[in-house]
């Protein structure tokens, strides 16, 4: 088994244990399919989130434009599954059937260059980890070989989300503009709106967060993780040691564009449609809130953070709409300002240390019990 | 692209879409003059900056209203009146912000960025409940609507010329508050070497909390100047912020000149390009090339030459 005491110290082994439990056990079997699916669409910011933990819990990259990867993906899926709900048998009316409607809508007639690949689901799955990896690269390599870092970095990729944005929402013959991808209705064959389907698909997201965990804590416990640490508090040493920071950057930015990637192509799979509200800047500043509040260097914080946040969201907006904004805005600078690793530093500094005694009372008493158990039947005692 | 048009017609698109720029320049210069303070002198990433602006414009609003119903005669300069109370109200709750919360951020700028984002939230949603959800605009005094006839393809409307004078004005203000005045000195004492400027007796908290005020104050201004062109919602400011601290990266956060000079240039380049294309294709046009220079050159137009 992967997971054994060194792939996870103490505190992190019960916080994967506890995360199993949750998302595998106890969620699916007290929440109807209504709001099982709710979870699953806040899981798919917990792929956002991890990411973020790698590029800025760990490596102190702070990108505000998540958003843009997480579209990427989103788009990727939506693009092969939309291209499935509009076969020429769906789209007759039209008056060139075979495509999109939107197309349809903007007097466009063929199918685009760009879009033909999507087609296969084997090119969607790969465009899905290779479009957003290839923009990170660029964008990383462009900035980080010249030095450009954190506030800087952190401006000129919300510029980036900015002009994603305002690109799809401009090109609707070829993204599908404001509206994005609606209407998608089957994967190979198989009817993704059905509740049996959402079951399914919540299961397998699941399966899919608890490997990127798994690679993410790989990566960290590796050498590279350590370097990735190291960096953030003295990037100057490890450049000075030999080592090229800015390789090791656009690793870590790449593989958070690639999580994020992996979250939205799961959201299109989840929720049915995908668009550019989910790509500007509010939504990646959003993704960074869940990861500050959940702890930016704890990849379970992260998924917890994820989970709460969008939890009290949708709970807040529902009964008190005026709050939510309130609420939202005041839960950051409380953050920001009183608990800087969020909740998982909360844990870490408050309630872990009771945990433990308590967790260590019981074993103590439990050998007690066995000391005179044993000494009872005779056996001698250690 | 320029192939249908004569070289009389580019020359009049040219100037017109010019003068358009410059009214879009004098926004962008005092939203980020104020930036350019907070930011390329304090190091703070205010998010909430547009959300100050927004606040000027709505004391604006108040004003002409105010000016409407009881002052009707006086109603002519209620501008100028509405400006200072603009400056007033978004300096002041700029140094209640600041002692509240950026004071306890100094070392750590990326958490300004989120803690400001959060208060940015907050206005936004007081602004909603309290001003309501629609846009308003305000009512122009007379002898500032109409337009001015330059040449027979050319003419030039009078707000945008208050406007730009306006900026003008408040410019050369802040020049002399920054490099002139005794308190300017102590701002980029403060700003080179925080520690030593305390030694020698500038109360460092001080000062940290009026250039703050000052910042914020300047974006009061420039919302009551952007009355003047546009309407206000409670999410006006949010469209602004990111062109805004564009315009102070690309110039060089800490370079006053370099600010004005980006603004006009990106102005200029986003208005020129508007009337070739969609509105929505300059604005990805501008952004890009903004972007691109920035990759090639990362400490923007005109950096302070110094040693780190």
């Amino acid at each position: 088994m992967i997971i054994n005491s060194r792939f996870f110290n103490r505190s992190e082994l019960i916080g994967f244990l506890s995360l199993v439990l949750l998302l595998v056990v106890i969620l699916p079997l007290c929440l109807d399919i209504f709001r099982l699916n709710l979870v699953a669409k806040y899981l798919t910011y917990a792929f956002v989130a991890i990411g973020l933990v790698m590029c800025w819990g760990y490596g102190g990259i702070l990108s505000l434009g998540q958003g843009v990867f997480f579209g990427l993906g989103g788009y990727c899926m939506a693009m092969f599954l939309k291209l499935e709900a509009s076969s020429v048998a769906n789209t007759k009316i039209q008056s060139t059937p075979g495509i999109p409607d939107f197309m349809d809508w903007n007097q466009i007639t063929a199918l685009p260059m760009f879009w033909k690949p999507f087609n296969s689901l084997t090119l969607t799955i790969i465009a899905i980890f290779v479009v957003p990896a290839l923009l990170a690269f660029i964008i990383g390599a462009a900035m980080f070989k010249r030095r450009v870092g954190g506030v800087y970095f952190a401006i000129i990729t919300q510029a980036i989300a900015a002009i994603a944005t305002i690109l799809i929402i401009g090109q609707q013959g070829y993204t599908g503009g404001i509206n994005g991808m609606t209407d998608l209705r089957t994967l190979l064959g198989w009817d993704i709106r059905t509740d049996s389907a959402k079951f399914i698909l919540y299961f397998f997201e699941v399966a899919c967060l608890f490997a990127c965990i798994i690679t993410a804590q790989f990566i960290r416990l590796t050498k590279l993780g350590r370097i990735l640490v190291a960096m953030r508090e003295q990037e100057d040493r490890v450049r000075f040691s030999g080592y090229s920071v800015a390789n090791f950057k656009i690793f870590a930015f790449c593989a958070a564009a690639i999580f994020a990637a992996i979250g939205g192509a799961m959201f299109t799979l989840q929720i049915g449609f995908m668009s550019p509200s989910f790509v500007g800047i509010v939504p990646s500043i959003e993704m960074v809130i869940y990861t500050a509040v959940g702890g930016r260097s704890s990849i379970f914080g992260a998924v917890y953070g994820a989970l709460l946040v969008n939890f009290a969201k949708t709970s807040l907006s529902e009964s008190f709409p005026e709050l939510w904004l309130f609420g939202l805005g005041g839960l950051f600078i409380a953050v920001v300002l009183f608990f800087p690793n969020g909740l998982s530093g909360i844990w870490r500094d408050h309630v872990q240390r009771h945990v433990d005694r308590l967790i260590a009372s019981f074993s103590s008493k439990a050998k007690k019990d066995w000391v005179v158990k044993s000494a009872a039947d005779g056996a001698p005692a250690e | 692209m320029f192939g249908d048009y004569s070289i009389g017609d580019l020359g009049a698109i040219f100037a017109m879409q010019g003068f358009a720029g410059l009214i879009l320049f004098s926004v962008y210069v005092l939203m980020a003059l104020g930036l350019a303070i907070i930011f390329g002198q304090m190091g703070v990433i205010n998010m909430a900056h547009g959300e100050f602006m927004i606040l000027g414009a709505y004391v604006t609003w108040m004003t002409s209203g105010f000016f409407q119903s009881y002052l009707p005669s006086l109603f002519s300069g209620y501008f100028f009146v509405a400006m200072i109370l603009a400056f007033i109200a978004s300096g002041a709750l700029g140094m209640l912000v600041e002692w509240g919360l950026i004071r306890h951020l100094y070392k750590r700028p990326l958490d300004t960025l989120l803690a400001t984002w959060g208060l940015s939230l907050i206005l936004q949603q007081a602004y909603r409940s309290v001003f309501g959800a629609r846009e308003v605009g305000v009512e122009l005094p007379s002898w500032m609507m109409g337009s001015k006839q330059v040449t027979d393809t050319i003419e030039v409307p009078i707000n945008g010329i208050f406007v730009m004078c306006l900026t003008l004005a408040i410019t050369m203000v802040v020049a002399w508050i920054m490099f002139k005045s005794r308190w300017g000195q102590q701002v980029r004492a403060v700003v080179q070497n925080r520690v030593m400027a305390g030694a020698v007796g500038i109360n460092t908290e001080k000062v940290d909390r009026y250039t703050f005020g000052l910042g914020c104050g300047i974006a009061g201004i420039a919302g009551s100047a952007f009355t003047m062109i546009g309407s206000t919602g409670p999410t006006s400011g949010q469209l602004y912020i990111v062109d805004t601290f564009l315009v102070v990266v690309f110039g060089g956060a800490a370079s006053l000149f370099g600010t004005i000079a980006s603004a006009f240039t990106i102005s200029q380049a986003q208005s020129t390009m508007e009337f070739f294309m969609s509105g929505s294709m300059a604005k990805v046009l501008t952004l890009l090339s903004i972007v691109a220079i920035l990759m090639i050159r990362p400490q923007g137009l005109f950096a302070l030459k110094v040693r780190k």
